[in-house]
This record gives structure tokens, sequence and C-alpha cells, in this order.
């Protein structure tokens, strides 16, 4: 295979505690290895100067919808718009149709990913079989068919006891249980988050309470059986609080927050406009101080999407009949710079750890590093480039984001997987 | 008036006084023989009525007849729209009938809002789910105004199922813009705290006999305890606690007005006797309907 070189630009690898210029080369699939002057011949060179050059960022929570919803999403569009967005890997959540709950559906999108994907595709299983919440499905086996986690993503277990089961299985296969903490009795009917915005507005309202019981929950259950419990789109000040003390106390926990929550609160929704719908919903401004003021301290691990795509079809209705959920791929970088990085509460390399290392770690996937040896998964992205997302271009089917219209200061120039481009900016149509 | 009329929060007080003058110029309308006005010849309004009431569409009906208007009621119902039609779909084959004006009422908050983004023509909002209901804050402001000289200072109390209410919410926003004191008043279920945090000069009391104390106006809310799926206060424990009885009055200055938006549950948030009292301006709300959704629909679509 050709060799790739990316030319002077400013290599950040948080795993090696680099953030210089130097010149990256990639031989084979492989990161051969990088430093100030690379003298190579024949290589083909992309000239990354001005730009971050970091480990391919990873996405540990999106929706792909297929099988089942294809019209919403397929792992092909779901895989490109990654791409565009940076990502250069993405675990996809298993409410599918069917559920992914056993090693044939596993395999499937494993299969289909391997033909259609231009990115590399992680499954997550489900805990329950259809994520009904009460028979436990084959986790185990679905392990050795790929997953990397198990979750019933958007109908979380209710039940406290087929959640320590499922736990104590996860222990023994060492797999990682990312919930979607909602208790569903206390959110029941809501579409917002509950506070003044959803009383003015007059929609009713899932109050943070119901984020925070599931959180508590599932760390003392984790405390009880040892499990790694994930919590997926941390959104409450109470649950940031307490996955804080958790890992105060050495408990297994981890925790990610997306793009949508900490740029945005319940006040900036255009009134009843279902692009800003999802769950858990976009909370005050106290949270999303908290959910800043989380990834700062390293309460939350890493940054994921959530990208939730629905066709519009379905979003042009009533607010109340709208589903939940909104694209999150394609605009996660740019503001993940607009809200730390241009605002300097960050480093560049512990943002860059927030979407290569953390979830590595936490999915124990071989990626995310730059070091000689590793899979050549590699995000390009500028800083200072003005750019406003269009979600008409979108690689994904569906348009369902709040950020349409919205104008950021830089984002991803180049995506490289396995040692291609995936996606590149300038030979974009 | 932009476009249309879909709720109060965004009104300019200017805007309310103009309506309401001129409601006031076709109240004395009513008690003619000859009812009709040519103001609005030739003019087409339809009444999208998803969700059911007569006294509302009624109105409505009367208001824009009364106006010279063309008006087409439709009714969820024997509709399209009971056949699973989508709100998208309605609205497309409405505005290919070319309509001047809609009057709609929707058992979702904001879909006049999200239709209105959709239509050329002027919406009004004749009550959207818990939202708003504006041209009930309206009628009520005239009504008070029949026996008030102005709605500044006044004491009303709003009593009832205030969470769920869309007259709740029109009428504080509408006594909050002319300097009026509101004490919001019902369960901790049905009024949960920050209600008062809608607009200034808004509070909460749980305890109706404090709400009632020294008010100038009594705005009972209906209760439908029955009709929701969980039950958020034990509908045996209502009457007892915040239904309005006759006895309470005496708390009030001496000439309150007790209004509700109608229809009224006797017995369950409102005594029969106090319902029929004199005090009672209910069926004059009723009748300042009419003036009122005249006013609005000359307005929106002149």
């Amino acid at each position: 295979m050709a060799k790739l070189l990316l030319r002077n630009g400013r290599v950040v690898d948080p795993a090696a505690g680099h953030d210089a210029v130097a010149d990256l080369l990639v031989e084979d699939g492989m990161i051969a290895g990088y430093g100030p002057h690379a003298d190579v011949v024949g290589a083909e060179e992309f000239d990354a100067a001005g730009m971050v050059v970091a480990p391919g960022f990873i996405d540990m929570h999106v929706h792909l919808r297929e099988p089942g919803f294809e019209h919403s999403e397929t792992i092909e569009s779901g895989s490109r718009a990654a791409a565009a967005g940076g990502f250069t890997s993405i675990c996809c959540m298993p409410n599918t149709h069917p559920v992914n709950d056993s090693v044939t559906v596993t395999s499937y999108i494993v299969e289909r990913a391997r033909h259609n994907a231009v990115v590399n595709v992680y499954p997550i299983g489900a805990i329950t079989r259809k994520s009904a919440g009460e028979e436990l499905a084959a986790i185990g086996s679905m392990k050795r068919a790929g997953i990397v986690a198990i979750s019933d993503d958007g109908r979380p277990v209710m039940n406290a006891r087929v959640m320590r089961r499922a736990m104590e299985m996860a222990r023994s296969f060492d797999l990682p249980v990312i919930d979607h903490c909602e208790d569903l009795h206390l959110s029941a009917g809501g579409d917002m988050h509950e506070g003044l915005t959803s009383l003015k507005l007059g929609l009713r309202g899932i109050p943070a309470c119901s984020e925070d019981v599931m959180v508590a929950r599932d760390i003392l259950l984790a405390e009880v059986t040892g499990a790694r419990f994930h919590a997926a789109h941390i959104s409450s000040r109470h649950s940031i609080a307490m996955v804080k003390q958790a890992k105060a106390l050495g408990l297994p926990v981890t925790a990610e927050v997306c793009p949508h929550h900490f740029a945005l609160s319940d006040e900036d929704m255009p009134p009843y406009d279902s692009n800003f719908k999802m769950k858990p919903p976009l909370r005050d401004r106290s949270d999303t101080g908290a959910a800043v003021e989380g990834v700062l301290s390293g309460a939350i691990d890493a940054i994921a999407t959530d990208h939730a795509p629905h066709p519009g079809s379905e979003k042009m209705q009533e607010f109340e009949r709208c589903p939940f959920g909104i694209l999150g791929l394609e605009t996660a970088i740019a503001l993940a710079l607009e809200t730390f990085v241009h605002t300097g509460r960050l480093p560049m390399s512990k943002l860059v750890e927030k979407f290569t290392t953390a979830p590595a770690r936490i999915l124990r996937l071989p990626r995310g590093t730059l070091a000689k040896g590793a899979p050549a998964d590699i995000t390009i992205f500028d800083l200072d480039r003005p750019w406003t997302y269009d979600v008409n271009r979108s690689f994904s089917k569906s348009r369902n984001s709040p950020f349409h219209g919205r104008t950021f200061r830089g984002g991803p120039v180049a995506t490289i997987v396995n040692g291609r481009f995936a996606w590149r900016k300038d030979k974009e149509l | 008036m932009a476009k249309g009329l879909l709720g109060i929060e965004d009104l300019e007080r200017a805007e309310i006084e103009a309506i309401l003058a001129r409601a006031k110029d076709f109240q004395p309308l009513q008690n003619r023989s000859n009812k009709r006005l040519d103001l609005l010849r030739g003019r087409m309004i339809v009444n999208l009525f998803f969700e059911a009431s007569t006294r509302t569409r009624t109105s409505f009906e009367i208001a824009a007849k009364r106006l010279g208007a063309d008006a087409v009621s439709i009714t969820a119902s024997g509709s399209s729209v009971a056949k699973g039609e989508s709100l998208v779909d309605t609205l497309n084959t409405l505005a290919a009938m070319k309509p001047d004006a809609i009057v709609m009422r929707h058992a979702a908050s904001g879909a006049p809002h999200f239709l209105s983004r959709h239509l050329p023509a002027p919406i009004v909002n004749a009550g959207d789910g818990t939202h708003e209901h504006p041209t009930q804050a309206l009628l009520d402001a005239l009504t008070i105004l029949d026996h008030r000289q102005s709605l500044e200072g006044l004491r009303v109390a709003i009593i009832g199922d205030i969470v769920h209410s869309r007259v709740a919410r029109s009428n504080i926003y509408l006594l909050s813009k002319f300097g009026a004191g509101i004490v919001l008043c019902g369960p901790a279920s049905l009024l949960p705290p920050k209600m008062d945090r809608l607009a200034p000069g808004a509070r909460i009391t749980y305890d109706m006999r404090e709400a009632i104390e020294n008010a100038d106006v009594i705005m009972m809310l209906r209760v439908q305890l029955e009709r929701q799926n969980e039950s958020p206060f034990p509908a045996s424990e209502y009457y007892p606690f915040y239904g309005l009885q006759v006895e309470h009055l005496h708390l009030a200055k001496p000439d309150v007005l007790v209004m509700h938006p109608g229809p009224i549950n006797r017995g369950r948030e409102i005594a029969s006797d106090v319902a029929d009292s004199q005090r009672s301006v209910i069926l004059n709300q009723v009748e300042n309907g009419i003036a009122v959704r005249m006013a609005v629909l000359e307005r929106i679509m002149n």
C-alpha cells in the first residue's frame, strides 16, 4: 500500500503527551511515526500546515437506524456523515428493528459495515431481549460477534434487579454497561426539560430528577457488582455531581456528554421547533454550565453525539408527536472548539482526549492514538476558518439539526480511516 | 399584529388596548335587531377545530358572520383528520382553498405556531393545548372593564388547575401587562413552583382563603381530574379545598366579580349558588366573546 505523509500539521497525540508541529507518516494503513522532519520518498503528501492532526475521533453513541429504519439513516449514510464530521469510529446503539439483541443482528451490522461503511463501526448490544427490560440478551455471544458494550438506550431498564443481573453479566464478559438514565415513570409524557420554559410553552416536562435517580441507582449497582457503568448523554448538574463523587470514591463509573447539552439550553429553543427536541432534553443554564464544568474537571470522560436521525415527515408535526433526537456527527467538533478551545477553557490535547483516548479506554478499542503501529485513523481539523452548517447538504439521510445555519470557527478538514481518506473537504463536490 | 393572533405573551399593551376599544364599539351591536355589519364582506374564514368546543367555535362563527365574512367550520370528528391525516397535509389542503384567515383550536401546545410558519394565512389561536387561549383573556379583560375603570392594581385570584390551563396563562400575561396583582391558587400538583415567574405581579398560594382575601376578581378554572391519565390530585379532595363556595365570597371585596371560562362543573370547582349569584359575570363573558372575536378578526384581516 502507498505511503501517506501529512506535512507540517500540529500533531496532537494525548496518549504520548505530544502537541507540536510535525510530519506524520502512514504506511500500509498503520501509523509509521511522526517527527519534526520526515524525509520520505514516494509518498502521497497532504499539507496540514495550520491544522490539527489528531488520532481518529471516536463517537461512542450514534444511531445508524439499520436494520429497520433505513429511510432515516443507513450504516453507509451515517458513516459518511461521521467521516465528514471528523469521526473515524462510531458505535451504534441497538435500537434498530430488529433490536440488536442477538448474534444474528450483530453479525449483520458488522457485515454491512464491512461492505458499506467508510469508517469503523462498532455495534453496541442490547441489555435485554428486544430491549423490553425483562430477559437478558445473549450478551456473551454478542461480544464474540463484535459488540463493545451493552445498552438499552432509549428504553432504559426500569427494573433494578434486572439491571443488577445485567451488570453481573457485563462484569463476567468485561463489557461496559451504557445506560440512558431516565426513570420512565417520572418522565412519562414529557416533551422538554421541566422548567420555566416548559411552563410557558405549555409543554409537559421531563424533570432533571428523572435522570438523577437512575444515575444514582446505576452508581450503586456498579458498586455492588463491580461492573463498569457508563452514563450516556448526561445532562443534569446533579447527575454530573454524582458521577464526580463516584469517581472520587474509586468506583468504575464513566460518563459522556453531548455537544448540544453544553452548547444549548432550553431557552435557546425557538418555540415548538422539534429540531431542538431530544432526550435527555436541553436543560437549563445551570445544567449547561455544569456540563462544561464537568468536561473541564474530568467528571465527564468523553464527548459523544447521540446522532439520532429522523426524517422530515416525522419531525414535521405537532411538537408533542415528534420523535426525540437530533443529528450530531457533523457539528460536534466545531461545537467543542467553540465551547472549550476558542474560549481558552481547555488545552487542545485535553479536548482531543475526550474524543479519542477516553472512549477508546472505556470501550477497550485499540484506537485513539497515533502510536507507531496503531491503525492509521486520523482526524484533521482547522481552528479559524469560518463556515456555516447547511443541514441540507448533510451526508445523513435526515435533516433534523438545531444547528442549521449556524456559523462556526474551525472544523473537520479531512478524515483518514485505516490509512485511506474517508472524506476530505477539498475533494467535496 | 403582524400575522394572526397566536398568544397574549408577545402582544404589546397598546395592541391589547386597541382590540378592547374596538370590542367596546361592537358591544351595542349585540342588542340590535340587525346585528350584521359588512366590514369583512366576501372574506373567507376557516374555523378549524381539532378539539371539541361548542362555545368557542360558535362564538367565532357568529363573530365572523356579524362581520359579513363567510365562515366554514371544520371539526376533527367526521373530517379527514379523524382518518389519520397529518397536520401538515390538512394544512396543505386548506392552503389550497385560500382562506383569508384560519381560526384554530388544537389539543397540542404550539400546533398553531407550527402551522403559522408554513401558511400564508393569518391564524387566530382559539386555544392550543395547555399553552394559550388569547381571545379568552381578551374577553375576560373586557368583562372586568365593564365593571371597573382599569385593570391596574386589581387583585385577581386565578384558582384551579393552573398548570394545564391555557386560560390561566393568557390571563396571567394580559393582567400582568396592565399592572394587576395576580394570585395563583391550586394544589401543588396543579400549580408547580416557577408558575409565578411567568410574568411580573404573579404569586402563588396553596390556600384558597388567602387567595380570595380582598380579591376584586375570582377566576375559576375548569377541573378535569377525571380526564387525566394519572390523578395529580384526588378528585374527592378537590371541591372541599379548592371549590368556590358562598362563604368564600365574604372574604373578597363586596363587589367581587366571579368569572369562569366555561363550561362550568357545578359542585366540582364552583358551587351552584355561586355560579348563579349576583357576583357571577359568567354569562357576560360569553356575550363579550363575540365582540372581542369580531375585533380580533377585523384587526388581523385588515
